[in-house]
């Protein structure tokens, strides 16, 4: 049950209180702690994430179905499940879905839920921003969706290079919906990305130095960096299309004399380090469970870190290696060859330390554990056949066929996805409450570990084979013989996707099974996994101020090393338990501050966020459109602007019930 | 203003080194928001010592070179594709474009009085400058219409050439840039009045300025690379 805080009836602490209490002298703030109003209008960051993951799940459940459908159609010869136009616009709105829609926002589930957990801050540095993001995210997708209904979705593929994504080659405005919702999921990003950096650079707990932070966090700190930075980048790209699809321009168009090379350096700038800010997080993420389901710290803390931060530099410096086939030149393909085989050291660095951090350990296989091993097995082979395109003659073979498929979806799946998982199983009793069957989660990681590569190792030999990427038929003509038939692989990886889907669907049923009404799941208890990190010393789930009192942080995993004391010698450790992680919770419940003020929540981010795919669908159909958008946003942003950060007394109704006691934290 | 994040910054350095236990009930008060931080550094607990809406705007600013920074390499890469009579030599206005440039780069200066008479707590100076500056902004953004205007009547529509088109762009976003400017300037003139300000008076001018001397930056370099440097 959230909380909403109240003015405190305190004097010696209250600061001089902005005037208006009200928006524009006619709404009162919303400060409901139920019902629908209390999500809509909130700013608590971990009722953000949550919708953040509710959000992206439904959107991995579409690109789930969009891949489906396209490997429905890939299962025999000459398919005719879908057209050679919905099969464009499938895998088009496939890899876009997937990766703006499903593994970007539930990395920012993640972000959004544990880094001011981690870091020790009741929230994040901006609560109404952090709103902000949420609802221009959802908007921005729902937005690039509802173009399958109103004349076809974008089909030029997710990097939409020139010519394809031309008027001529693509009639529909499926590239306008394309172009103009990425715009939208950008803003998102960026807003994000700045709240969250602010968050891990200045809201720290004292003591919590930039060394002593979880491993989450640090990879998520990275990725926000590469977002900040990415993001505009491909807001350009995205610009000058809009510009060149609806107001005549040529910036990409041969026949104008343009580069269509253009497009491909903007979009690849953008799209590489996009490749680390999908994975990143999930590096962090196993980062955290490895240890604990170790029994160990974390192996060369130090070198995750940097190695993590290598990884956000030197990502910038090989997106041409997605461009070999192109005809850079002998010299820029050399250079990015070779970056692109370096940036592999940092990302080995990893494996190892993660390798080590197993190595010895008291191992417990819990799902989140396995789920945290499988990434390690399955990102290494992705990783592997990345380094066979660093290679540029061999690359030059590659492009454009399975192969490639197969590559991106080993580490995106294996890693990206994979790690999301852990994070699920592994985080589900600090955000809900309760643990997830430890059953059904065995059933859904073996599904879907036996079902990915099913699906996608097969895609090694037919890409080799000379299958090419985003061709809506094979032909039996062409399939080859024996070992090697295209058909007999089609086949295998399309009922793989059979296995991957009814793995995905365990999980669902596993939700379900733990939460439905009369679920027997008990209460999860406090500390279940004898965790580390110190989001964990928070109760489960955590009250909706995170900390009673801030958490004074002494060391890197500040929550183990509250339990177990070292009694060994020098440099011999030896952990003795002291206390459990229930004990430690309820001593800082014990000393709880007095006087935690949050945010009071707003109508406005939602506001805001709804007038952008306003101003979107007036510059594909109507200018008139663009202003009522823009003047719902401007009104939306003045309304901000004027509004003060707390709710006065007089917009609660009912009024107070009882004068607040203790922590002057009204339980509504 | 930096005298006291400086010695805010030491403060806290000493106090972390202290393990400051009497700090936290200062410091843990507030779960920070623009609107939340009234810009009492004192009550108020930043591991930099910087308040997070400055922080947060640097952010932004740097976000933004990458925006720009394509958007001129695209002029770069297409400045010289346009026909015979229609580039760059033949339009350019240097002295008006000077004359303009010279009334963005003083609204600068006095966007720094702003500033400086809005730590010193003089809200009747503040608003004066503030207004100034949006004047000035606004003689600048008329310029360019009246540029962009010529240059139509010469025949540069925006999809005339690969050039017109990325010049339209590029200069164009940065005048919508500019206007955003100049509205944030009047909003805060006309919330200064009424004491609406949400949060500090001086900081948040001074963030106002920061975005302000940003784009008036990005003007210096588009107007080096597009106007000065020949084609």
């Amino acid at each position: 049950m959230a909380i909403i805080e109240r003015p405190a009836d305190v004097p010696a602490v209250v600061v001089p209180t902005p005037t208006a209490s009200t928006n524009f002298g006619y709404f009162r703030r919303p400060v409901e702690t139920t019902g629908w109003k209390s999500w809509a209008f909130t700013v608590d960051h971990k009722k953000i994430g949550i919708m953040y993951g509710v959000a992206a799940m439904f959107f991995f459940l579409v690109g789930g179905l969009e891949a489906g459908l396209i490997r429905w159609q890939l299962a025999q010869a000459d398919g005719t499940i879908l057209s050679a136009d919905k099969y464009n616009q499938m895998f088009t709105m496939h890899a876009t879905t997937m990766v703006f829609l499903f593994v970007m926002p539930m990395a920012a589930a993640f972000a959004n839920y544990f880094i001011p957990l981690q870091v020790g801050a009741r929230d994040v540095a901006f609560p109404r921003l952090n709103a902000l993001s949420l609802w221009v995210f959802i908007f921005g997708g729902v937005f690039l969706n509802t173009s399958w209904f109103l004349g076809g979705a974008a089909d030029g593929g997710w990097f939409m290079y020139a010519p394809n994504s031309s008027g001529i080659f693509s009639p529909s405005n499926g590239v306008d919906f394309w172009a103009l919702g990425l715009q939208i999921t950008g803003i998102a990003s960026l807003v994000g990305a700045i709240n969250l950096i602010v968050t891990v650079l200045n809201m720290r707990a004292p003591g919590m130095s930039m060394m002593r932070m979880p491993i989450f966090t640090w990879m998520a700190f990275v990725v926000q960096m590469l977002l900040l930075f990415a993001i505009p980048v491909i807001t350009v790209a995205l610009f000058l299309l809009m510009f060149q699809r609806s107001y005549g321009a040529t910036f990409f168009s041969v026949e104008a004399g343009a580069d269509p090379l253009l497009w491909q350096h903007l979009f690849w700038i953008f799209g590489h380090p996009e490749v680390y800010i999908l994975v990143l997080p999930s590096f962090g993420i196993i980062s955290e469970v490895l240890p604990v389901f170790s029994r160990k710290p974390l192996f060369g803390y130090p070198f995750v870190v940097f190695s993590g931060a290598a990884i956000g530099f030197v990502g910038w410096g090989v997106w041409a290696h997605h461009m070999f086939a192109s005809g850079l030149g002998p010299v820029s393909v050399a250079v990015f060859s070779v970056a692109t085989m370096a940036i592999a050291v940092p990302t080995g660095v990893k494996i190892i330390n993660w390798t080590l951090t197993v190595w010895g350990g008291k191992l417990w296989f819990t799902t989140a554990m396995l789920f945290a091993i499988g990434l390690i097995v399955q990102f290494t082979i992705g990783g592997l056949s990345g380094v066979t395109h660093a290679v540029a003659p061999s690359d030059t073979q590659q492009t454009d066929t399975y192969y490639i498929v197969a590559h991106f979806h080993y580490v995106i799946f294996g890693g990206a996805v994979l790690g999301l998982f852990a994070g699920f199983y592994y985080w589900w009793p600090k955000v809900f409450g309760k643990l997830l069957s430890e059953t059904l989660g065995k059933w859904n990681f073996w599904l879907m570990i036996i079902g990915m590569n099913l699906t996608f190792g097969p895609m090694h030999i037919l890409g080799l084979q000379g299958q090419p990427r985003r061709m809506y038929i094979w032909t039996d003509y062409r399939a080859g013989e024996g070992f090697f038939n295209l058909g007999f692989w089609n086949l295998i990886a399309s009922l793989g996707t059979i296995v991957l889907g009814v793995g995905i669907f365990m999980f669902l049923v596993n939700v379900w099974v733990t939460h439905r009404p009369g679920s027997t799941t008990l209460a999860a208890p406090e500390d279940p996994w004898d965790a580390r990190s110190l989001e964990w010393m928070s109760t489960s789930p955590p009250k909706p101020h995170n900390y009673d009192r801030t958490p004074i942080v002494h060391d890197l995993d500040e929550f183990f090393h509250r339990k177990y004391e070292d009694v060994g010698e020098g440099d011999d450790h030896d952990y003795v338990l002291r206390a459990s992680g229930a004990e430690v919770i309820a001593e800082e419940e014990r000393n709880a501050d007095a006087h935690i003020h949050l945010p009071a929540p707003s109508y406005w981010p939602i506001v805001l966020a709804a007038a952008l795919p306003i101003m979107a669908y007036g510059v594909i159909y109507n200018t008139l459109l663009i202003v009522a958008g823009a003047a719902v946003a401007v009104m939306a942003m003045f309304g901000w602007a004027l509004e003060p950060a707390d709710a006065e007394p007089s917009d609660f109704d009912p009024p107070p019930p009882e004068p607040a006691t203790g922590t002057e934290l009204a339980n509504v | 203003m930096s005298d006291s994040v400086i010695s805010d910054t030491v403060k806290d350095a000493i106090d972390i080194v202290k393990d400051h236990a009497d700090d936290v009930h200062d410091h843990d008060v507030h779960a920070g928001d623009v609107a939340d931080d009234h810009g009492d550094h004192g009550g108020h607990h930043s591991s930099l010592g910087l308040s997070n809406t400055k922080l947060a705007m640097w952010l932004f600013l740097g976000s933004e070179c990458l925006l720009f920074g394509g958007l001129i390499s695209t002029y770069m890469l297409y400045r010289n594709r346009h026909s015979a009579n229609l580039g760059p030599d033949q339009l350019w206005d240097i002295p008006f474009t000077s004359a303009s440039s010279f009334v963005l780069l003083t609204s600068s200066l006095t966007m720094v009085l702003a500033v400086s008479a809005a730590t010193r707590g003089d809200l009747r100076r503040t608003k004066i400058f503030l207004t100034v500056t949006a004047l000035l902004g606004g003689l600048f953004v008329a310029g360019q219409i009246y540029e962009f205007t010529t240059f139509y009547r010469e025949g540069l529509g925006f999809t005339t050439s690969l050039f017109s088109s990325s010049f339209f762009t590029l200069t164009g976003f940065h005048g919508v840039h500019v206007s955003v400017g100049i509205i944030m300037l009047i909003a805060l003139v006309g919330m200064l009045s009424k004491n609406k300000v949400s949060g500090d008076n001086a900081e948040t001018v001074e963030m106002v300025g920061l975005y302000w001397h940003f784009v008036d930056i990005v003007w210096i370099i588009i107007f080096t690379l597009v106007y000065l440097i020949p084609a």
